[in-house]
């Protein structure tokens, strides 16, 4: 966690994202907004089916048909990605936002030594020539604790450790040195120790280079390590947002309170308090908020429309639940949250948004 | 009279190194001994490639091991029969991984948990069917949902079928290996507590394998830890967690992320230099056991 904080380096604006199927668009990402500064990290997270992944697909502008973007605006660096050439973006790409993948497997290709494809990604870009793309490689594998890194830039992916292989991956991300860094469940396929030194490289990496860093993940535990601010999805849509030591302390929505007593903890051999049923599969989402069906704490507003956004201004300073919905400056370190627990307000309609 | 002991359990592999070279042997298990008491669920913890999931399927013989003792309510399985190790099958049952590949998508889910039963030549076909609706209902099922096919179900109650199926002969030991890893968290509690309230309902002892060191603390009364094919420490949960001995548990402990963004934080790196894999286990404490 950082404390110094740039200017916003990315800002997500109204992002509704779904696919075509037999006719019918079915929304999988509802109009998420959420930006991240140099620096920064902001972790993103939700359960499978929640929409992370797509939403990182979106802003790298990597969906295939039948998904597209139908709405919304990426703004980085002061300019909207979507409305970027696939020319431009393409140079976008790799050499200022980098995506890292969950699985370092299916990522790297199998027939290319690690050297060969970072020297790629380098030379593709301007980066390096072909005399000095080799040592540059070598570089960035010692950049990422890879021991031996002149003996490993020779090697195979299959002949890596998983931990090596995530290391070689994002190695290969940070060769053109971005900016913008997002993190797709890097930790997930890994073992808990070597999961513990990745968190600890981008950590380090971040501090070193002033990376603004998206961290998607399931475990809570992993953000509350990493990440300076928390955005938790819910079937789509961002259902709160705070910063982590406020999240952890004052979670509002019902997700992500029950989200936080699923983890087991407690006494030993006491029941935990799960939340009852599962996320509902893209195209079947319940009328109203999507978490209703599931929610301990519903009542009869709740299937009607899907609440807006309630902010909760200084929780230090004793001041409640702030007055209704209003749209948050993307400056703002407020609470938010999507809920009628805390006010009224309802979403604006985004079925204008899916039909554009 | 303890249900399950495990003594000086070895599994070896052996890897081809081409045609010319002579294979290599992998010790995946080496030398594990533990014992199981009636009505405890007893962890086995570890990273991938410690053993913990072979040694779960050595005592099944779903994969025959290479040496050593198992000894289920005080028979050496090991020696069993073809017959009577199918037998004995009735009373020791496994929950996998991965809910997904574990169940035949070609099958109805009423017929996956009726399998067993007709392969053990249980009960009529009436009787069947009214022990297949009990048991999904036992596990948290519609039974009216029993002519569906595995697809139609979510991750979780795709468990909670792999469940039934394990339960369906009233086996008094079940193996889990690592049940509700590929679950959401919010479903994972869903069947974790499903688990417990099974076990104190039917007097069910688990072996429970998992990688998921908060999970382990919940629910078993006693824990061994695996490193590379041994057991480095073992002993109650509490006192494991509360004084972690090895160098490994250790830094495994330390590595688990808390949930809590102000804990403090004390990472340890292991340092495989500051113990010996041949050091046999010692006792460090009462009911705890470290090798160092």
């Amino acid at each position: 966690m950082s404390a110094d904080r740039g200017p916003v380096l990315l800002s997500v604006e109204h992002l509704t994202t779904g696919f075509d199927v037999r006719g019918r668009f079915l929304p999988a990402v509802i109009d998420v907004s959420f930006h991240v500064s140099a620096g920064e990290t902001l972790g993103l997270v939700g359960e499978s089916g929640s929409g992370k992944s797509l939403t990182a697909l979106s802003i790298m502008r990597l969906v295939q048909p039948p998904g597209r973007i139908v709405d919304g605006r990426l703004i980085f660096k002061g300019r909207d990605l979507r409305s970027l050439d696939e020319r431009e973006m393409q140079k976008t790409r790799g050499a200022e936002i980098a995506l890292i993948f969950q699985e370092p497997m299916t990522a790297l290709n199998p027939v290319f030594t690690i050297g060969s494809q970072i020297e790629e990604t380098l030379r593709v870009h301007g980066r390096a020539t072909r005399q000095t793309a080799r040592q540059k490689a070598i570089d960035l594998l010692e950049a990422v604790s890879i021991p031996e890194p002149q003996k490993r830039v020779r090697d195979y992916p299959h002949q890596l450790s998983g931990g090596l292989r995530q290391r070689a991956l994002i190695a290969m991300s940070l060769a053109c040195e971005p900016v913008l860094v997002i993190a797709d469940e890097p930790t997930t396929a890994l073992d808990v120790t070597i999961q513990a030194q990745i968190l600890e490289l981008l950590r380090s990496l971040q501090q070193r280079m002033g990376l603004a860093l998206v961290l998607i993940t399931h475990d809570l535990g992993v953000v509350a390590e990493m990440a300076d601010r928390v955005a938790v999805m819910y079937a789509g849509r961002i259902v709160e947002e705070a910063p982590v030591k406020t999240l952890f302390a004052d979670p509002k929505h019902p997700y992500t309170q029950g989200l936080m007593s699923s983890i087991p903890g407690g006494a030993p051999g006491t029941r935990l308090r799960a939340i009852q049923g599962s996320v509902p599969p893209l195209g079947e989402l319940p009328p109203g908020c999507s978490f209703t069906p599931r929610c301990p704490n519903r009542f009869e507003p709740c299937p009607k429309a899907h609440p807006g956004m309630t902010v909760f201004r200084d929780l230090e300073h004793g001041r409640g639940p702030g007055s209704g919905a209003r749209t948050p400056s993307p400056e703002s370190r407020d609470h938010t949250a999507k809920c009628y627990l805390y006010s009224d307000a309802v979403e604006p309609d985004v079925r204008e948004a899916e039909t554009r | 009279m303890s249900l399950l002991e495990v003594r000086d359990l070895v599994k070896e592999f052996s890897r081809s190194r081409g045609l010319f070279s002579r294979p290599s042997v992998v010790r995946a298990v080496d030398g594990v001994s533990f014992t199981i008491e009636q009505g405890e669920t007893f962890g086995l913890v570890g990273e991938s490639g410690s053993g913990k999931t072979t040694t779960g399927r050595c005592i099944l013989r779903l994969i025959e091991p290479t040496a050593g003792q198992v000894r289920f309510k005080d028979e050496d399985v090991l020696r069993f029969s073809r017959k009577r190790l199918r037998q004995a099958r009735r009373d020791m049952q496994i929950v996998f991984q991965d809910p997904y590949s574990s169940l035949n998508p070609r099958m109805r889910v009423g017929a996956i948990v009726e399998e067993p039963l007709i392969i053990h030549r249980v009960g009529a076909k009436a009787e069947r069917r009214a022990r297949v609706a009990e048991l999904f209902e036992l596990v948290g099922l519609d039974p009216s949902q029993l002519s569906r096919y595995p697809h139609q179900f979510s991750g979780g109650q795709r468990q909670r079928i792999g469940l039934a199926r394990a339960l369906a002969l009233n086996p008094s030991l079940v193996v889990a290996d690592e049940p509700v890893s590929a679950l959401d968290v919010s479903v994972q509690a869903q069947v974790i507590n499903l688990l417990m309230d099974l076990q104190e309902r039917l007097k069910l002892t688990y072996l429970f394998i998992a990688h998921d060191l908060r999970l382990v603390r919940h629910i078993c009364s006693r824990v061994a830890v695996m490193y590379l094919g041994r057991i480095v420490e073992m002993g109650a949960t509490e006192a494991l967690f509360a004084e972690p001995a090895h160098p490994y548990t250790r830094a495994l402990l330390s590595a688990i992320p808390v949930p809590d963004p102000v804990a403090p934080r004390q990472r340890i790196t292991l340092d495989p230099a500051s113990f010996s894999r041949e050091t046999p286990l010692r006792t460090v404490g009462s009911d705890h056991w470290a090798a160092i």
